[in-house]
């Protein structure tokens, strides 16, 4: 995965990324029009699909909303990248396929702009623009197993033998 | 090696399996929950999906309580969703307008969970159970919806953190005061994936409702959940009330915590949170003066009877500052209806509050109090984020219920001992 970053800081929130007045509707396309809206609201409107956001410390805290990751995803956002996220954020992307990757020291280096270069599978990143390279560790096997099959519905009824 | 309380709660969910902190684990549920604004996506994803039928239609909870009563079509559509999958499948646990309270207040009020229950909820203050010794935690919408199919989550089981709180309570200190001034120590990533196990003397003599005040708010560090250990306060709390069979558990003397806190609260003072992050958090004192233009006392957070009774207390034969708006959600029917009986409600309206049937409303800047460009509000409930109450440039200061209603009589952060010391 290739793509620009869009770099925000610590403790993103969920009501920065999809306000609550945003949530009468689940619909994705729509979610997506107002993705960021509560910190960069020229984001949705300039942001371009495969962009990567990068963010420091406890991406996603807050609400429980799934309408976060589904706005992020929904506006074209290829996979997110920060120090560490909050917790049912990040269970929230695992389970509807929205690529997420813990790395501090890229997170750490990477700005707006910057060119990003994320291999899942091998576990790297490659900051093009800044020219270096950082390693994150591979997922558990239980949550390679959910991404695998695409997601934690899809998991659950292949469990199920469905 | 000893195990904690939580360790022992989630072994006994999850049969045969390791539940070493940082393990992850498929865990058994006891009940689950969604709300208004999370389960129409859970519903969404359970039928797209081919489910068609529910785990055990006794083991969930919808409750329309964030946006009800509806606010708008689109509200009213997501409710008629909740509705309609709720006959569908018959769940019994299934309110309306006029029988609903704010879901973290109302399941426990109703015995529908309990001291060693694994409970879900896709709600992010689904942490709040753990004040009956419970493990509980937010999940999202699509957990929630394999939940419906199958009664199971996937956890990474958490490490604890130890929090022991000595000495006595001062006049005007609560579990809201408690949590705040937590939150304030270790910050709101200060828990990240861990369980938060509050203990000591001074939880041992709060009430049920200071401790479901302080579990409630474990997510604002981070948190997986809050607990606290079950003794006779959580016994008297569900001794007739409990619709199953509760599970008394506590940690070992050697169960491991990954760090420890032991604080005398003696001398706190009443805490306050200013914007924009529920860490904040500092003494009222420092905030003396800062002008309101609303007040909010209510919520999952401080919406029950003893959270009224300490409002009234102040507002009793005063009236709020004609520049303040008030703004009182009792959190259920059953609250709504004691406070009325004990002449709170009467107390409220005399004091020129507008009191509200339960929702979620204005917490969340959904309906019911939304704030305008550069207003400021002095609230009880949870989360104080940029933009959380309405426009992006209003604030949200957070408080306990006495500091609420001390401030709304002077339009400004008082503390309660101004007009009652």
């Amino acid at each position: 995965m290739k793509g620009k970053c869009w770099k925000f800081g610590d403790d993103v929130n969920t009501d920065e990324i999809i306000p609550a007045r945003y949530l009468n509707v689940t619909d994705a396309a729509e979610l997506g029009a107002h993705c960021m809206e509560g910190v960069a609201p020229e984001f949705a409107a300039t942001a371009r699909a495969g962009d990567i956001i990068v963010a420091d410390k406890n991406f996603g805290c807050g609400s429980s909303r799934e309408h976060a990751p589904i706005a992020i995803k929904a506006a074209g956002i290829q996979c997110v990248v920060a120090k560490s996220f909050a917790r049912i954020f990040f269970r929230n992307a695992i389970n509807i396929g929205l690529p997420i990757v813990e790395c501090p020291e890229a997170a750490g280096d990477a700005a707006t702009g910057d060119l990003l270069e994320v291999a899942l599978a091998q576990g790297a990143i490659t900051n093009r623009t800044k020219g270096k390279r950082y390693s994150f560790p591979p997922f558990s096997s239980a949550l390679q197993a959910i991404i695998n099959a695409g997601g934690l519905l899809p998991y659950t009824r292949r469990r199920r033998g469905a | 090696m000893g195990a904690t309380i939580t360790e022992k709660i989630l072994a006994a969910h999850c049969e045969g399996q390791d539940v070493t902190p940082g393990a992850y684990v498929m865990a058994k549920v006891d009940f689950c929950l969604g709300n208004d604004i999370t389960a129409p996506i859970a519903i969404e994803q359970f039928e797209k999906s081919g489910f068609e039928e529910v785990f055990d239609r006794s083991r969930i909870a919808l409750v329309p309580d964030h946006f009800t009563p509806n606010k708008d079509i689109k509200t009213a559509t997501l409710c008629k969703q909740l509705r309609r999958f709720a006959r569908k499948h018959d769940i019994e646990h299934y309110w309306e307008v006029g029988r609903v309270g704010i879901e973290h207040a109302l399941l426990p009020e109703q015995g529908l969970v309990g001291p060693g229950d694994l409970v879900v909820g896709a709600d992010s203050h689904t942490c709040t159970y753990g004040a009956l010794g419970a493990v509980s935690t937010g999940v999202g919408s699509t957990d929630l919806a394999a939940c419906f199919a199958t009664g199971e989550v996937w956890l990474r089981s958490p490490e604890s953190m130890k929090f022991t709180f000595r000495g006595r309570l001062p006049r005007w200190v609560g579990g809201k005061d408690l949590i705040l001034y937590t939150i304030g120590r270790i910050g709101v990533d200060g828990a990240l994936y861990r369980a938060m196990e509050f203990c000591g003397p001074v939880i041992e003599t709060l009430s049920m409702d200071g401790r479901l005040t302080m579990c409630n708010m474990a997510i604002e560090a981070g948190g997986m959940s809050g607990i606290v250990p079950p003794d006779e306060v959580t016994r008297d709390y569900c001794e007739g009330r409990l619709k199953r069979e509760a599970r008394y558990l506590r940690s070992d003397e050697d169960a491991k915590y990954v760090e420890t806190y032991d604080w005398d609260v003696s001398e706190l003072s009443p805490q306050v949170a200013a914007p924009f992050l529920p860490s904040n958090a500092a003494p009222v004192e420092e905030f003396k003066g800062v002008e309101i233009d609303q007040v909010v006392i209510g919520s999952c957070t401080n919406g029950r009877i003893s959270d009224l009774r300490e409002a009234a207390r102040i507002l009793e034969g005063r009236t709020a500052a004609p520049s303040v708006r008030v703004i009182v959600l009792p959190a259920t029917r059953r609250i709504y209806r004691q406070a009325l009986d004990e002449g709170l409600i009467a107390t409220f309206i005399e004091a020129e509050a507008a009191v509200s049937t339960p929702t979620c409303g204005p917490c969340l800047g959904g309906h019911m109090g939304v704030l305008a460009a550069g207003e400021r509000a002095l609230t009880t409930t949870n989360r104080n984020f940029r933009g959380r109450m309405g426009h992006q440039t209003s604030e949200v200061y957070l408080c306990g219920p006495a500091v609420a209603a001390a401030s709304a009589v002077t339009g400004r952060i008082t503390h309660p001992d101004e007009l009652e010391g």
